[in-house]
């Protein structure tokens, strides 16, 4: 979708009627997210445990990073056995992925994909590259640090990160849940306004909702 | 029959234990599939852990009435199928509230659920969503011919519609079971059965590697928690149905989860040998064999 | 390869033959005939496969070196083509009529060095920086490492060595091999 699909504009129907379309207002939410706050003591103990032993993952793969992703699902590493799990849509995974370095394309896909994500949301990086640039910190296109634009939970250096080390950080993302640190997602919300700033500073273009819904 | 209120109650335990049997039965099978795989595979309570952190999350985001009713229809299709049909014959407790002429009722309630399912994934607005239902429901309506054909077939060989009768009458030796007494029937509904269980070579509706999941590539949380415990009851609903009518019905609880454990196991094991089939191939192969042994059915009743 | 270092010289007036290796040659043209020579090439001497297009920022000399490399597959010898635009005015003739790859290679070079292909398909849309501002970010006189500090939040405590003087040290800490 380019730029000039977004702006106002008149368009003619099928039936002859001219009307004016404004993309922006009509097919977006505009309406600005509020955290959610966790449920009662006792049950959000109980709420954590199941989300730390069924994790869903979005598996962004950007970079070399998505090869060492695959063999989780192979016999050798099965992740399958700590209730780990891949989905396909971001509206149904609870785990982010982002696994490599991040141009400015590719961030703006990210970020949209994290925002559909439904709350509580968690982020792991693998690699150096998201940890401050890796090989590409003084890359024209790179960004140097995630946690700039989305808060990230679990950090896994390497480059790239072993399949055993993936295993290592999601371990150390369970107990984060199961303590009670994953709120991310709320943390995003309260401080949407640093991390949009920092968005668009290197997003230029910036052709969609404040919040992608 | 008589209605007591009592039977709401029975109707409710009896839900309750279909859904637990369901979703262990689920597990195990996924253990299974893993263990051949030689991997060590998910817990056997895993789809637990699923069903309750997808209800424990804290937001949703709805996309109309539809979308909202779509989960809804789909679960009350599962819950529909299985509350009119006899449980276990003879039992007081778990009769449900079948009556005469139920079975067209539950013919009913078997394609209620994805055409409730096509409205709330068609208002998602998701053009996967659209794509996904729009496979369904065209392998769904293939599926069924055969298994309408042998219901036919069995309604005109037993005289009647109801399915605690049908039951009754294949009671007193494995010799009366409609699998015998009308076997081309049952060959036919079996075939039909493997269309609507989502296993491999007819699950590309579903299925994660194709156009993302499907129908429900919007629904998430509480949405797809709904979806899930369907995914548990619906199978099971459907199983015990075919118990019912062509492997003579089951007068207590293990030997229904026996009954059902080895006819689940039927398309898992048709799954794990065959490739998928694509949509078009699929929606050919089910109007061919299998509704030929449907109609042949009928004709040699 | 003699025959198209000939047919080159006599047909296009092309200058600095290079042979690179045996299999390999590099010729440098004029930007009038390059279309021409480009179809001779294609039609005529069976150099169907246009490899890549790619650009040198000659800064110094003030020009852009445009490099068209070709394939002939029947007897697996590649052609480079050189030519040479000015820098204050960087346009070229576009090639997207010969080959419709060509138009993916011209938009790159579009938007990494700023040469213009007027005509060529979607010339002008954004390639892979969407929605950048900055001079081309492959001109040499774009400060890359500048930019990258201005913008993108570098993590403090990271260590540059220089190479050379690192290795002695690690290698040889009484400075015995210096």
């Amino acid at each position: 979708m380019s730029n000039d699909d977004l702006k106002k504009r008149r368009v003619i129907g099928p039936d002859g009627i001219e009307f004016e379309v404004n993309p922006m207002e009509d097919y977006f939410c505009t309406e600005r997210p509020h955290p959610e706050s966790p449920a009662n003591r006792i049950l959000e103990k109980f709420f954590n445990w199941a989300r730390s032993e069924s994790v869903w993952i979005l598996g962004y793969g950007t970079g070399c990073g998505a090869i060492e992703m695959r063999p989780l699902m192979t016999p050798r590493f099965d992740a399958y056995r700590f209730g780990i799990q891949w989905r396909p849509t971001p509206r149904q995974a609870n785990l982010l992925m982002v696994s490599g370095y991040l141009s400015v394309k590719t961030l703006k896909r990210v970020i949209r994909s994290y925002e559909q994500m439904q709350n509580p949301k968690f982020v792991m990086a693998l690699g150096s590259c998201t940890i401050n640039g890796g090989m590409y910190w003084d890359s024209y296109n790179t960004i140097n640090r995630l946690d700039h634009y989305l808060p990230v939970d679990v950090y896994v250096a390497g480059c790239m990160p072993r399949p055993e080390s993936i295993l290592a950080g999601l371990e150390e993302l369970k107990k984060r849940i199961r303590a009670g640190k994953g709120e991310g997602a709320n943390a995003y919300i309260e401080n949407l306004d640093w991390y949009k700033a920092n968005q668009k500073k290197i997003i230029k273009d910036w052709d969609m909702p404040d919040y992608n819904w | 029959m008589t209605f007591h209120w009592m039977q709401l109650v029975y109707a409710l335990v009896s839900l309750f234990i279909v859904l637990n049997v369901g979703l262990i039965i689920q597990g195990i099978v996924r253990k299974i599939g893993a263990r051949l795989g030689r991997r060590h595979g998910i817990r056997w309570y895993q789809l637990y852990l699923d069903l309750f952190k997808n209800y424990a999350m804290r937001s949703a985001v709805s996309h109309g009435i539809m979308f909202y009713l779509g989960p809804v229809f789909r679960l009350s299709g599962g819950i529909g199928l299985f509350l009119f049909m006899p449980v276990i014959y003879g039992s007081v407790w778990f009769q449900n509230f079948s009556g005469s002429g139920d079975l067209i009722l539950l013919t009913y309630f078997i394609f209620f659920g994805t055409l409730g399912m096509a409205l709330g994934a068609g208002e998602s607005g998701h053009p996967y969503s659209a794509i996904g239902i729009t496979r369904g429901l065209s392998q769904t309506t293939a599926a069924e011919i055969p298994l309408i054909l042998a219901i036919i077939a069995i309604a005109v060989q037993y005289q009647t519609l109801s399915v605690t009768d049908i039951v009754a009458a294949q009671q007193g030796g494995i010799l009366n079971w409609t699998l015998f007494t009308n076997p081309l029937a049952t060959i036919a509904a079996l075939l039909g059965f493997l269309g609507s269980m989502m296993r491999s070579p007819f699950d590309v509706v579903m299925a994660p590697q194709e156009i993302p999941v499907g129908p429900p590539t919007e629904f998430h949380s509480n949405f797809l928690a709904v979806l899930q415990t369907n995914r548990a009851i619906f199978p099971m609903a459907k199983t015990i149905l075919y118990v019912n009518l062509f492997f003579g019905g089951a007068t207590n609880w293990p030997v229904l989860i026996i009954k059902v454990f080895l006819l689940y196991m039927w398309p898992v094991f048709i799954g794990v040998a065959f490739p998928r089939f694509r949509v078009d191939q699929s929606i050919r192969w089910f109007l061919r064999i299998p509704t030929l042994i449907g109609i042949l059915a009928i004709l040699f009743i | 390869m003699d025959y198209v270092i000939q047919e080159l010289k006599t047909l296009f007036s092309g200058q600095n033959f290079e042979k690179k290796r045996g299999d390999l040659l590099f010729a440098t043209l004029d930007t009038g005939v390059l279309v021409q020579a480009l179809k001779h090439l294609r039609d005529m001497l069976g150099f169907r496969h246009l490899v890549l297009i790619t650009a040198v920022d000659w800064i110094e000399e003030d020009l852009f070196q445009i490099t068209y490399l070709l394939r002939n597959y029947t007897q697996k010898t590649d052609v480079g083509i050189r030519v040479f635009v000015p820098r204050s005015n960087p346009i070229m003739e576009s090639i997207h009529t010969l080959w419709e790859t060509a138009a993916t290679y011209q938009r790159e070079l579009h938007e990494m060095f700023g040469i213009d292909f007027p005509g060529s398909p979607r010339v002008n849309k954004p390639f892979i920086l969407e929605g950048w501002q900055e001079i081309p970010p492959y001109r040499r006189d774009f400060d890359t490492k500048k930019y990258a500090e201005e913008t993108y939040f570098p993590r403090p405590g990271r260590k540059t060595h220089d190479p050379e003087t690192y290795m002695k040290q690690k290698l040889y800490p009484d400075g015995t091999e210096s």
